[in-house]
């Protein structure tokens, strides 16, 4: 039954490197025209999920532009060379052209792994405006409810900047209070500790760039 | 055994009684890991399936130009390539599923299933039966990792593919999703077939080691 196999006696060294040579290089042609092939859906798939995220965290502006971050202020243009990597945040208008807010993403360690996630935020009431969660690796059933608890998302909405964690139903009605989950205080805290460092910096940007585009 | 026959036992034997992970206990590492939702027990399943069936069919047709010292990088050369394609097609086609999964696609690669069926079956038959032999072992894995999904996603978010099963009153039994849940699942499945195997009689005389035994257990 057992056929007999090829090469039980010596085989010369060249046959074993051609061999692999061979093989490598047709796996490498196989795996580069899948590639070919998969590589821009992928692409397009990563930058709708963008755009639904800034839609739904600017309630569905009319349009939106993107703006690149630089040291000094916010510009249209990237600073220097074309970064595929640049900061970027994005401008949404409402349907008269007039500015509603920015969406912003940020990423930083939370309890398991980075937490990416995209928030809303209109600099002249210092309010955010929604907050989604693009990525996280939270504990499956009590850290990933920051993604998942809609009720903690709502939380974000009208929350005015700088935010603060308080237990649930402890809070004394302050603007900036975020309810936390149960269960999973760190990954909440660090949602909130996300939004806030990412203020931080950009606020002051954000503030002279509206002041610049509404003379 | 005639032909038709052995065809039979060669697609039979992996889904049930030599199942790759309920009797041979070989790629548990993917078992514990990714069965939280029937989901994505369903795409690991067939991503498995995917990368068995094309190695199986590749090292079996090139059984007679693969030499013998170099057959175990060549195999792994060739499992590779499928996994790397399968990894590409998840993440272009449900990039949701692709994104759960994580590093757990790429790591087929090292599923000893994959590397035992060749070594030890499509390494040394025709075409035809180690492709047969692939489909039944890919079933039986799939079998196997639905299983560990349907009780862990009942029973850790009470939900059935997504779709939640009873009210807004049921507290889910959270740790079933977690690595615990995994360990207990499988525990449990294992004990209640070992039992029902003790209660249909005295062992039957045994028999040859499963095909696809290998000396590691790992992965």
């Amino acid at each position: 039954m057992t056929t007999e196999i090829a090469g039980t006696r010596d085989v010369p060294s060249w046959r074993l490197l051609a061999t692999l040579g061979i093989a490598g290089a047709v796996a490498g042609l196989l795996v580069v025209l899948v590639q070919g092939w998969a590589e821009p859906r992928i692409e397009s798939h990563r930058a709708a999920v963008l755009e639904a995220a800034i839609m739904n965290v600017l309630g569905e502006p009319a349009r939106y532009d993107t703006l690149y971050v630089a040291e000094t202020g916010l510009s249209r243009r990237p600073a220097g060379t074309m970064d595929a990597e640049a900061d970027r945040v994005y401008l949404g208008y409402d349907a008269g052209g007039r500015p509603v807010g920015y969406a912003i993403t940020a990423a930083e360690p939370g309890f398991q792994d980075v937490i990416r996630l995209i928030f809303g935020y209109e600099p002249a009431s210092g309010n955010v405006l929604g907050m989604q969660v693009l990525e996280n690796k939270e504990t499956p059933g009590l850290g990933d409810k920051i993604e998942k608890d809609a009720s903690f998302v709502a939380e974000f909405e009208g929350a005015t900047a700088p935010l603060a964690g308080v237990k649930a139903g402890a809070g004394v009605g302050e603007a900036g209070e975020v309810d936390m989950i149960t269960g999973a205080t760190i990954s909440s805290r660090a949602v909130i500790g996300i939004i806030n460092r990412r203020l931080e910096r950009l606020d002051p940007l954000l503030r002279t760039y509206v002041a610049e585009a509404a003379p | 055994m005639s032909a038709p026959a052995t065809r039979r036992e060669d697609l039979a034997r992996g889904v049930w009684r030599e199942n790759p992970v309920l009797v041979q206990l070989l790629g548990l590492c993917p078992t514990l890991a990714v069965t939280n939702t029937v989901a994505n027990s369903l795409a690991m399943g067939l991503a498995t399936f995917f990368v068995l069936l094309g190695s199986s069919v590749l090292v079996s047709s090139l059984k007679r130009v693969i030499p013998h010292q170099v057959r175990i990088s060549a195999y792994i050369l060739i499992i590779a390539t499928f996994v790397t394609m399968a990894d590409l097609l998840l993440a272009a086609i449900v990039p949701d599923i692709h994104k759960a999964l994580g590093a757990f696609i790429a790591l087929i690669v090292v599923n000893c299933i994959i590397l035992g069926r060749q070594e030890a079956f499509a390494s040394k038959r025709p075409v035809g039966r180690s492709a047969l032999d692939a489909i039944g072992m890919g079933i039986g894995f799939m079998v196997a990792l639905l299983l560990m999904g349907t009780f862990r996603e009942i029973l850790g978010s009470g939900s059935l593919l997504g779709v939640p099963l009873f009210g807004s009153g049921y507290e889910p039994w959270v740790v079933m999703i977690l690595p615990p849940g995994g360990f207990l699942t499988l525990g449990g499945i294992l004990l209640f077939l070992g039992w029902s195997r003790q209660r249909r009689g005295p062992a039957p005389k045994l028999r040859h080691w499963p095909h696809g035994v290998t000396t590691g257990r790992a992965g």
